[in-house]
């Protein structure tokens, strides 16, 4: 039986996601296809939206004042502030209380694992407590887990001067878990009562006056709401969770809350699958192939398409020792010839591969070498968009959800 | 000895290692200074063939002869730093049926054993083999780890009484009526253990006997005192796969050529290598061509390896010498061979000799030369002993081996703890606290890594080459920063940090060679990870302060200003 859809959305990701939301909510049937887990498995839960200006270390205090200095090809530049702010009017109705940040469009500087503080435009409610006051802070870290040192973060802390004291400490894991257990188990393993009571136990007495504490963000697989106000109730003080990962509990705790909005909002699901080709009708894509594990790929119908396999990490974009393509519809994808010229030398440097990925026209189409739109019913989202460096301006999710957002809604109005 | 004579001993690749050793051991009194770390040099960058001597069969035989005598010894006394995996001379339908007779007779003439294996013999033992090859021979080849030889060469010589300085460079040698009485020596950090950002000191150490051991960087030396070395570097590239393709050395059968030979390590294979003369020791350019010509040229032997991931590609710099009035063209002619050059024969230039040329794999006879060297001028009769008395971590590792799940580790990071550390696994991995694995990719564990970070102090490139941590797939970006971690509250916050970045800037410098594909996906995880999540590109700490009110005051602060 053929399967036919208003929309096809490729990818399961955040601008996946959301692009399928978008064109749902505007009435149109949608079916998602997604091959692997999304980057927010690796990510820290956090949605930047600007984080730092093209030049310069001085963090952006109101991402809208900033976006006028980007690069005419940047995907904020395409869908301008409106764009954004749709994008993002969208992502707070589907996460509700899960996050915080939608008071002010200023950045939050949230305290990491790490020790700095990073801007940022919405963060998980769990870290709504580190954020913007000067209470001493207690942060704790665990002695099995080796990614978060509680005191040399809070030195680091020091370091960057936030306006509050802080002191770290480290602590044996209240529970007896194999030293090499899934970090998820740690998580599910506070969820119990009785886990968290001991390690309020521990904690307390090395409290000595801080008004706050902070722990890595695992505190809690699902229910990091009981987690905390448990820990709360026995301290007598705040607890908020710093980001880290990955793994990462926030990020698998949005990926959750994002597989429930996409089943309320009858959004069918393919996943598993990876989409290996595309069929063509002169200018219009007419199906994607499926590859369902038999011997032929599987065509998926639609009017209209739309593209959100993530970047280099979401496999969106690939590459060999000869280039950098875009697997699916071969869009493409502008890159120096020489793959020398792909870096910089510097690790930290403005290295061209971060802003490998498609180009496109101001309604997220896919355009070619020649400016030339590839494919009338295919549109870009996310990370597989290119001309952004989201690690350096800390724009990675804002760029999901804006042009994922908008993609959705453009395609469904299209039909 | 009473009142030992002192020497010095300038270089810590595996030849100043493999002096010091050996001089302490016979009761010098020993220092030994390095600009870098152990291994700074060619050392670390170099193939880890332990050669059976089957390379230079039939060309060098005089080499070959030398390859197998010491690939007997050092099985013997590093057999924890050493893995048999032994070589195949593979013969492909192009490559000439007179030479592989050729080879054949050459390693029978030289004692390497060896055993002809068919078509059908040589792909069952090594399956991923091109299915047109036609047949090979297996010689003895192995996998030696440089790293750990030095530091357990090193460890030895400090055992018995010698100074270890590394980040100490030879800025001057001190010359009075002819004769070399010592060094002026700069230390990056102060002497002892590395700390970042303490400040540098100089230091003159004066010693009876100086010996020059620095390669490649030996002319450099030579120049300091006044004289000529004519070592001519040679660079070759090599490239680092992601799985061990391959379980056995797997040679070309043909003579001489750039890229003809992969050799397995742990758990990636080493594709090598090219061989072009260059001016610099350092600074020489890493080119794509030879990236490409490895892949190309050894896919023949191995098809999958044009569809594998790569993971960082290295450079070294052969420390080749001629005798003055060769003048050899190629480089690839220049003999492998090593030479003893005592200045006051030659320069008329007392008190310091040059050791140049060589391979790896000799290195303890290398030593052995010229410690006999040094002991003529002292008159002493001590016994050269490094052939028979095991390495640290050598000894009794056969029987560790049995016990390698007693650390509970589970077992495959047991086996791997236990066969880098050898018999000192037992001290290292005893410890009190929880013992996670900081790198997944190598499995190492807390108590490895911070048994290094007692041997190099903040030195986090130390602390990897002594436990291999960040060297797999993911190239630090998920153990950088747990490898730092490990260095509080020894060390201050600020050190940790410059400590880090230093680690990540090494290792982002060889990935670059590697970048597409699976590692150029790899790189962008990385970038954004420490980028993003971390915000260690931006980090305000080495910013002027920020204006924290001016951004997001909070939920509470907010509403309570709104008033509600
Ligand atoms: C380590 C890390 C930390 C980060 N931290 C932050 C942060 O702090 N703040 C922030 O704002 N952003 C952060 N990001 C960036 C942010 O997570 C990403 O930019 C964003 O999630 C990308 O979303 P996406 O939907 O475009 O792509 P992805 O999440 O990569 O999703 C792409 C999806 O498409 C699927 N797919 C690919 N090819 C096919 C195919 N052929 N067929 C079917 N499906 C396919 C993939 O399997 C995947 O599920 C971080 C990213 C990483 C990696
Ligand atoms: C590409 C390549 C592959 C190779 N493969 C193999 C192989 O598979 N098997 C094998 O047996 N051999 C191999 N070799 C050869 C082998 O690596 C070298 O012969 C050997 O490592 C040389 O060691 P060394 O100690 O003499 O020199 P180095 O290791 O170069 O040591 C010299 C040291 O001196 C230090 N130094 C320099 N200047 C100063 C100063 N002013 N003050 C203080 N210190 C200083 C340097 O930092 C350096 O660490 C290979 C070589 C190359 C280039």
């Amino acid at each position: 039986m053929a399967i036919s859809d208003d929309v096809i959305v490729i990818g399961g990701g955040l601008a996946g996601s959301m692009s399928a939301l978008s064109a749902a909510k505007a009435g149109a049937s949608v079916r998602l296809i997604s091959h692997k887990e999304s980057t927010l498995r690796h990510a820290s839960g956090l949605i930047d939206v600007l984080g730092y200006p093209t030049e310069g270390d001085q963090p952006v205090v109101n991402p809208f004042d900033a976006l006028d200095e980007l690069p005419d090809e940047h995907p904020y530049t395409v869908v301008g502030e409106s764009g954004i702010r749709e994008g993002l009017a969208l992502f707070d109705e589907i996460t509700g209380d899960l996050y915080a940040g939608t008071h002010t469009d200023r950045n939050a500087l949230v305290p990491t694992q790490q020790g700095t503080v990073k801007p940022t435009a919405r963060y998980p409610r769990s870290m709504a407590a580190g954020i913007g006051n000067d209470r001493e802070t207690l942060l704790v870290g665990f002695e099995s887990l080796p990614d978060f040192d509680a005191p040399l973060a809070a030195d680091h802390l020091e370091a960057v001067n936030v306006p509050f004291a802080s002191r770290g400490v480290t602590v044996p894991f209240p529970a007896d878990l194999r030293v090499d257990a899934k970090y998820t188990r740690f998580a599910t393993a506070l969820e119990r009562e009785e886990t968290t009571a001991a390690l309020a136990e521990t904690v307390e007495s090395h409290l000595d006056g801080a008004e706050r504490v902070a722990f890595p963000a695992l505190l809690g697989r699902d229910n990091d709401g009981s987690v905390r106000s448990s820990l709360e109730s026995h301290l007598g003080v705040s607890v908020f969770e710093l980001p880290g990962g990955p793994p990462s509990l926030p990020g698998l705790r949005l990926v959750d809350r994002l597989s429930e909005a996409l089943d309320a909002a009858g959004v069918h699901r393919s996943t598993g699958v990876p989409v290996v080709g595309r069929e063509t009708a002169g200018d219009r894509v007419s199906s994607v192939l499926v590859d369902r594990g038999n011997h032929t790929p599987h065509p998926y119908h639609a009017s209209e398409f739309v593209l959100a396999t993530g970047g280099l990490v979401g496999k969106g974009i690939d590459s060999d020792r000869n280039g950098v393509h875009e697997p699916i519809f071969d869009c493409h994808v502008p890159h120096p010839k020489d793959r020398y010229d792909w870096f910089c030398g510097d690790a930290f440097g403005d290295h061209p591969f971060a802003r490998f990925g498609v180009v496109s026209d101001g309604e997220l189409r896919p355009v070619d070498a020649q400016g030339t739109v590839e494919h009338e019913n295919l549109r870009a989202a996310g990370s597989v968009l290119g001309g952004a460096n989201i690690a350096a301006e800390k724009s990675g999710s804002g760029i999901s959800l804006a042009t994922g957002a908008l993609a959705g809604r453009l395609a469904a109005e299209a039909i | 000895m009473v009142n030992a004579p002192t020497v010095l001993v300038i270089g810590g690749g595996s030849t100043g290692c493999g002096i010091a050793r050996d001089l302490a051991m016979r009761g010098f009194d020993i220092t030994l200074v390095e600009k870098g770390n152990l291994t700074n040099g060619t050392t670390g960058r170099m193939h880890g063939l332990l050669h059976s001597g089957g390379r230079y069969a039939v060309a060098d035989q005089a080499s070959a002869k030398e390859c197998i005598a010491e690939n007997r010894i050092l099985r013997d006394i590093a057999s924890h730093c050493v893995e048999m995996t032994g070589g195949l001379f593979v013969q492909r339908p192009e490559d000439s049926g007179e030479y592989f007779r050729n080879k054949l007779q050459g390693c029978r003439e030289c004692d390497i054993p060896t055993t002809v294996l068919s078509a059908a013999e040589t792909r069952a033992k090594e399956p991923a083999l091109a299915e047109d090859v036609e047949r090979s021979i297996a010689v003895p080849d192995g996998a030696i780890d440089p790293f750990r030889l030095c530091v357990a060469n090193a460890l030895s010589a400090q055992r018995h009484g010698a100074r270890i300085e590394t980040h100490a460079e030879v800025t001057d040698v001190l010359v009075e009526d002819d004769t070399v009485v010592g060094c002026n020596v700069r230390h990056h950090t102060g002497p002892g253990k590395r700390t970042h950002r303490a400040p540098g000191t100089t230091e003159e150490i004066r010693a009876d006997y100086v010996v020059n051991a620095t390669g490649a960087w030996a002319g450099q030396i030579g120049e300091l005192a006044g004289v000529d070395i004519e070592v001519r570097p040679s660079k070759g590239a090599m490239v680092i796969m992601n799985v061990r393709q391959v379980d056995t050395v797997i040679n070309r059968c043909r003579p001489k050529g750039d890229a003809d030979i992969i050799v397995p390590h742990e758990t990636t294979a080493i594709l090598g290598t090219t061989d072009k003369e260059v001016d610099d020791p350092e600074g020489y350019p890493e080119e794509q061509w030879e990236v490409d010509l490895m892949i190309d040229e050894l896919s023949e032997l191995i098809p999958v390896l044009r569809e594998s991931r790569s993971i960082r590609s290295f450079w070294g710099v052969r420390p080749l010498y001629e005798p003055p009035g060769t003048g050899t063209a190629d480089p690839t002619d220049i003999t492998r061979d090593f030479f003893l050059l005592d200045h006051e024969e030659r320069d008329g230039l007392a008190g310091m000799t040059s050791i140049v040329g060589g391979k790896f794999t000799t290195y303890r006879l290398m030593a052995e030369r010229i410690s006999n060297h040094v002991c003529e001028q002292f008159g002493s009769k001590a016994d050269c002993r490094t052939a028979e008395e095991p390495l640290p971590g050598s000894e009794d590792f056969e029987v560790l081996r049995d016990h390698m799940e007693a650390f509970g580790l589970r077992s495959p990071i047991g086996r791997r703890s236990t066969q880098r550390l050898g018999s000192r696994a037992e001290e290292v991995l005893t410890t009190d606290g929880p013992n996670p694995v900081l790198c997944e990719c190598e499995a190492v564990t807390r108590a490895e890594i911070q048994d290094a970070i007692d041997q190099s102090g903040t030195d986090l490139n130390a602390v990897r080459i002594r436990t291999r941590a960040s060297m797999g797939n993911c190239q630090g970006g998920l153990c950088c920063h747990r490898m730092a971690n490990e260095l509080h509250p020894e060390h201050e916050e600020p050190t940790v940090r410059t400590a880090l970045d230093e680690l990540y800037q090494e290792r982002w410098k060889g990935q670059r060679h590697a970048l597409w594909g699976e590692q150029l996906s790899q790189a962008m995880l990385n970038h954004v990870l420490h980028g993003t999540t971390m915000n260690r590109d931006h980090d305000p700490a080495r910013q002027e302060t920020l204006d924290f009110d001016a951004f997001d005051t909070g939920i509470e602060r907010t509403r309570a200003s709104d008033g509600d």
